[in-house]
C-alpha cells in the first residue's frame, strides 16, 4: 500500500506551524498507523530532515500517550480504538491522510503532534483520589462493594487520559474525562467521605482550564475506551448536589 | 573493594521482617521535613514510594520521562496481582506464596526477601481497595480471585484485563494528592541520565528536561530508582517503546552492581512480528493455552491455508513431545519448542515466524458462545491487530521478551551497594530468581514502594541527620553534568547515516538470536564480538538530527541505545559464565534428556553481581551465595 500524509509540523510551542506532505510507500496493511509514521521518520532521517515528533509508548492502547487527529477524527476512523491500535487495512490504498495534533487551547502544542496535557493532572490533583495514607487501610473484605457498583466504577475507571474527548469537542471541554475520573470514585463506598468536596474541586478545576459542555456527544464517539456520556450526567447531578450540600456543611452542619 | 552484605535479619523467616522493622531506625516527624528524597520513575514502585514517603513527611522530588506519571509501563500489565489472602479457603498462606515464588524462580532468589513479599502481599490489597481500585467482585460484593500459572490456589486479584492500569491509577492518585499538598515536586518529561555519588554515597541525579533540553543537577539525601526492566534490549518486546535501562545502567557505571542480567523472561503467546517495521509485540494472555491447540504443518513447504491442512499433515508438537502436559507446559518450555519449529522452517504466516494456536476443536466441543465468553476480548484484540478472525482461522503466535528478572543488586533493605541508592520494582533483582510467576510483578512493585522502602529509606536517613543537602555546585555534580553535556554533544556531532532505531533493531536481533530463549557458549562468544563491533559502528555512523535544546526524540533514543549496547554485552557475559540452565536462562549444553533445564546447585546457587570496570574492561563478578533453610532444593517439576 502507499499513502500521502499531510502532517502538521511545528518546531516549537511559539513557532508557526505548517502542513508538510510526505509519501509513505511500501506500507503493509498489517502495520499500525504509528508504524507508518516510524517509516516516514526513517525516510526523513535518511534524507537529513528532522523526524516527526509524536507521543507514543505502550502501543497497545492502554497508556494513553498517543493521539492525533486523523482526517479530522480523534484517533482516526475506527471506533473504540487508540491511534496505536489503528491498522492500515482500515484505509484505502493510495489515500491522502491528514494528520494533526489535538487542537484544543488547553492542550498547547509542544512540537509537531505532541501536546501538553498537564491540565488533566491538575484535575486529578484537585481531588481525584481517596485520602487514605499507606498503612491505614482496613482489611479489604470488610467493605463489600456490590458487583454492579464495582463494574460501573470500572467502566469509568478505564479512561486512559489520552485527551481525545477534549480534541473532539467543538468547545474543547473535558467533561468526559473529568466525569469518568470523578464517578469512578463517587460510585464506590470508599469514595463517599470526600464525595461532595471532590466533586466541587474537580469540576471547578476543570472549568479553569477547559471549555464548557454543550452536549454535542462527540467525546463519546472519539473515546478509545467507549466511555459513556452518562457519566457526565452523573457528574452534573453530583455537582449541583455538592454545591448545596457543601454550603450546608459550612453553615448548618451535616444533612 | 566491593563486599556484598545482604543484611538479612537474624531469626526465623516469618519473624525477620518484624524484627527488621523494629531494628530500623526512625526519623522523628520534625526531622523528616529536613530530608529530600529523589524518586526516579513513577510506575507502581516509584509512584507508591513517592506518595508514601511524602505522606510520612519527607520532601520528595519525583521524576518521569512521561508527560504524566500515570503513563508508566506498569499500566500495561493485564492479568492480576497475587496476594496470600486465602479468601477462597483453598489452603493459601504467606508460606505457600513464598514457596511457590521460590520454586517458580527455580531456586535462584533470596528466601528472606521473598518471604517478606508474601507477608506484605495482603496489605497491598487492603491499601488498593481503600484507594478505590475497582477489583473484580463476587455477587456478594466480596473480592473475586482467579488462578494463574504455576500454582494450585486462586490468589490472583484482578480488574478486568487492566489490573496494572487500575493499580497504577491508584498509586498515581495517591501521588497526585501529595503533589497537590506540595509534598512532592513532580518533574514530568524529565529523564535521568546520571547518578551523582559523593564520598561513596548517592547524593543526586543529573536529568535532561525533554522539552527544553536543559541538563540539570538535583540533590537529595537519598535516591530511589524505580525505573523498570531492560526487556527493550531485544528491540522487539512486549515492553512500551520508551522503556529503557538508562537510569539503572548509569547507576551501574557509577558503582552499583548489576545482578543476574541473563535472567530474562520470554512469554510464549504473543502476536508474531508482521513486517520489518514492527515496532513492538503484543502479549496474548497465557490462559488461551487452556483451550487452544498448538501446531505447525509437518512439511515446511506446506503453503495451504490452515483449514485445508488435514490432521495427518499437522504436527501438534507440544502434545507429541509432552503428552502429560500437552499445550500447558511451562512458559519456558513452550517458548523454546516454538522457536525450534520456526528455526527448522516450519513456521506459519507470511513470514513463517509463528505457530498456530487453534481453537477449532474447542469451538466444536464447547460451542462458540463458551469460547467467546472466555476469550472474547482477546479474540477481538487479535483481530484488530492481525485482521484475522480467530473464530475462523487459527491464531498465529510466537514468544516475545516480556520481563527481566535481573537488575541492580540490592540488600534486604533494597539498598544497592552504594549507600543512599535504593532500587525498587523491576529495576532491582530481588524477588523473582531466574523466572517470575504470573501476577507477581505488580505485587513486588507495590510491596517495595508502599511497604518496604518507606521504612528502609528512613533507616538510612536517620544516619544522615544533621547533614545538609549536598550542593549541586560540588565537584561530583559538576563532573556528572559535564559528562552528560559532553555525551549530548558527541551524539549530535557524529553525523553518520543511521538512526538510533536502525542500530537498535540490529542490536535486538543479535540479542534475540544469541541471548534469547536458548543460549550456547559459541553463540554467546559470538554475541559479544558482534555487539562490540556494532557498538563501534554506533559511535561512528549514528545520525541524530536537530539540536539538544528542544524536544528531540532521536537524541533521547541515542542515550538509551548506547546503554543497551553495554548492557547486552554484560548479559552475554553473565549467560556465558552461568554454566547451568535455570528458569529463563537456558543453556543448550545443560539440559536433561527430555530437554528440561538442568540446574547446578553445587556450583551456581548464587547471585551473580557484576562490577563496572570501564567501557573496555569486562566487569568483575561478585557472588552472593544463596542459602535455603526453609525450602528443599528440588528439580522444578509441574508433573
Amino acid at each position: 500500500m502507499k499513502f500521502t500524509l499531510k502532517v502538521w509540523r511545528q518546531d516549537g510551542p511559539e513557532a508557526k506551524g505548517r502542513f508538510e506532505t510526505y509519501e509513505a510507500n511500501n506500507i503493509s496493511d498489517e502495520m499500525s498507523f504509528l508504524e507508518v509514521l516510524d517509516v516516514v521518520n526513517e525516510d526523513l532521517i535518511h534524507a537529513g530532515q528532522v523526524p516527526i515528533h509524536f507521543d507514543h509508548d505502550c502501543r497497545e492502547g492502554i497508556c494513553g500517550s498517543c493521539g492525533m487527529m486523523i482526517n479530522g477524527q480523534a484517533h482516526g476512523p475506527q471506533r473504540g480504538t487508540a491511534t496505536c491500535q489503528l491498522h492500515m487495512r482500515k484505509f484505502q490504498d493510495g489515500a491522502t491522510i491528514v494528520v494533526e495534533p489535538w487542537r484544543a487551547a488547553s492542550f498547547p502544542i509542544v512540537r509537531d503532534l505532541v501536546v501538553n496535557r498537564s491540565a488533566f493532572d491538575r484535575i486529578i490533583e484537585a481531588g481525584g483520589f481517596v485520602s487514605v495514607n499507606t498503612g491505614s487501610a482496613v482489611e479489604a473484605n470488610t467493605l463489600p462493594v456490590p458487583k454492579q457498583v464495582a463494574d460501573a466504577a470500572m467502566d469509568a475507571a478505564q479512561c486512559i487520559g489520552c485527551g481525545a474527548c477534549v480534541a473532539a469537542c467543538p468547545n474543547g471541554a473535558a467533561q468526559l474525562f473529568t466525569s469518568a475520573k470523578l464517578q469512578h470514585l463517587n460510585l464506590l463506598p470508599q469514595g463517599q467521605a470526600e464525595r461532595w468536596e471532590r466533586t466541587e474541586n474537580m469540576v471547578e478545576t476543570m472549568e479553569e482550564y477547559f471549555g464548557t459542555c454543550t452536549n454535542h456527544g462527540e467525546c463519546e464517539t472519539a473515546c478509545p475506551k467507549n466511555i459513556s456520556i452518562d457519566f457526565i450526567a452523573y457528574m452534573n447531578r453530583d455537582y449541583i448536589k455538592a454545591k448545596s450540600l457543601n454550603r450546608k456543611l459550612a453553615g448548618q452542619g451535616l444533612e | 573493594m566491593v563486599t556484598l552484605d545482604a543484611r538479612i535479619p537474624e531469626g526465623p523467616i516469618e519473624e525477620k521482617w518484624e524484627k527488621a522493622r523494629f531494628d530500623l531506625r526512625l526519623v522523628n516527624p520534625a526531622n523528616k521535613r529536613r530530608f529530600t528524597v529523589i524518586v526516579v520513575g513513577t510506575g507502581l514502585a516509584g509512584a507508591s514510594a513517592a506518595a508514601t514517603l511524602a505522606e510520612l513527611g519527607y520532601n520528595v522530588k519525583a521524576f518521569t520521562f512521561h508527560d504524566s506519571p500515570r503513563r508508566a509501563h506498569s499500566i500495561a500489565a493485564q492479568g492480576g496481582i497475587n496476594a496470600a489472602k486465602n479468601y477462597q479457603n483453598d489452603g493459601d498462606s504467606p508460606h505457600r506464596l513464598f514457596y511457590d515464588t521460590i520454586k517458580g524462580g527455580d531456586f535462584r532468589s533470596r528466601e528472606a526477601n521473598v518471604y517478606r513479599l508474601a507477608q506484605i502481599s495482603v496489605n497491598i490489597i487492603d491499601q488498593c481497595v481503600a484507594q478505590g481500585v475497582p477489583f473484580a467482585r463476587e455477587y456478594s460484593g466480596l473480592l473475586e480471585n482467579r488462578s494463574f500459572g504455576g500454582v494450585q490456589v486462586s490468589r490472583t486479584f484482578y480488574a478486568r484485563g487492566q489490573t496494572g492500569q487500575q493499580l497504577l491509577l491508584g498509586a498515581y492518585s495517591a501521588l497526585m494528592r501529595q503533589v497537590g499538598l506540595g509534598a512532592v515536586q513532580l518533574h514530568p518529561r524529565t529523564e535521568m541520565l546520571d547518578l551523582v555519588v559523593e564520598d561513596g554515597r548517592a547524593v543526586g541525579i543529573i536529568t535532561r528536561d525533554l522539552l527544553t533540553g536543559a541538563i540539570e543537577a538535583h540533590a537529595g539525601h537519598a535516591v530511589i530508582l524505580a525505573t523498570g526492566g531492560y526487556g527493550n534490549v531485544y528491540y522487539l518486546s512486549t515492553n512500551a517503546k520508551k522503556s529503557n535501562a538508562t537510569a539503572a545502567w548509569r547507576a551501574h557505571k557509577r558503582g552499583a552492581l548489576f545482578a543476574n542480567p541473563c535472567y530474562t523472561q520470554i512469554h510464549p503467546t504473543c502476536i508474531p512480528a508482521g513486517d520489518e517495521f514492527q515496532s513492538k509485540l503484543t502479549l496474548m494472555s497465557e490462559s488461551l493455552r487452556n483451550d487452544g491447540r498448538i501446531w505447525v504443518p509437518k512439511d515446511q513447504n506446506d503453503t495451504r491455508p490452515p483449514h485445508q491442512i488435514p490432521e495427518q499433515d499437522r504436527d501438534y508438537y507440544l502434545e507429541r513431545r509432552y503428552p502429560a502436559f500437552g499445550n500447558l507446559v511451562p512458559r519456558d518450555v513452550a517458548s523454546r519448542a516454538a522457536k525450534r519449529e520456526v528455526d527448522e522452517g516450519r513456521g506459519v504466516g507470511p513470514k513463517k515466524n509463528g505457530v498456530y494456536l487453534d481453537f477449532s476443536d474447542a469451538i466444536a466441543r464447547l460451542g462458540r458462545d463458551v469460547i467467546e465468553e472466555r476469550y472474547g476480548n482477546l479474540f477481538e484484540m487479535y483481530e484488530r491487530i492481525t485482521g484475522d478472525d480467530p473464530y475462523q482461522m487459527p491464531m498465529r503466535i510466537y514468544p516475545a521478551t516480556h520481563y527481566t528478572m535481573g537488575g541492580l543488586w540490592v540488600d534486604y533493605n533494597l539498598q544497592s551497594n552504594i549507600p543512599g541508592l535504593f532500587v525498587g520494582g523491576e529495576a532491582n533483582f530481588s524477588d523473582h530468581g531466574a523466572n517470575r510467576l504470573g501476577a507477581s510483578a505488580l505485587m513486588q512493585g507495590l510491596a517495595d514502594g508502599y511497604f518496604v522502602l518507606p521504612y528502609t529509606v528512613g533507616d538510612y536517613l536517620a544516619g544522615q541527620l544533621g547533614k545538609p543537602l549536598p550542593s549541586t555546585s560540588d565537584a561530583p555534580f559538576q563532573d556528572a553534568l559535564k559528562s552528560v553535556q559532553d555525551q549530548t554533544k558527541q551524539f549530535l556531532a557524529i553525523g553518520g547515516t543511521r538512526s538510533p532505531d536502525d542500530f537498535h533493531r540490529e542490536l535486538g536481533k543479535i540479542v534475540w538470536d544469541k541471548i534469547g530463549m536458548e543460549r550456547n557458549a559459541a553463540g554467546l562468544e559470538q554475541a559479544i564480538t558482534d555487539i562490540r563491533s556494532l557498538r563501534d559502528d554506533y559511535y561512528k555512523d549514528l545520525r541524530v538530527l536537530g539540536n539538544g535544546d528542544t524536544l528531540n526524540d532521536s537524541l533521547e533514543k541515542a542515550f538509551r541505545v548506547a546503554d543497551f549496547f553495554e548492557l547486552a554485552e554484560l548479559m552475554a557475559r553473565d549467560a556465558l559464565h552461568r554454566e547451568e540452565s535455570c528458569g529463563g536462562h537456558f543453556r543448550a549444553e545443560h539440559q536433561t534428556a527430555d530437554g528440561e533445564a538442568k540446574r547446578d546447585d553445587e556450583n551456581f546457587s548464587y547471585v551473580g553481581a557484576w562490577e563496572w570496570n570501564g567501557p573496555d574492561t569486562p566487569q568483575t563478578l561478585h557472588k552472593e551465595e544463596l542459602t535455603f533453610e526453609n525450602v528443599h532444593l528440588a528439580t522444578r517439576s509441574y508433573a
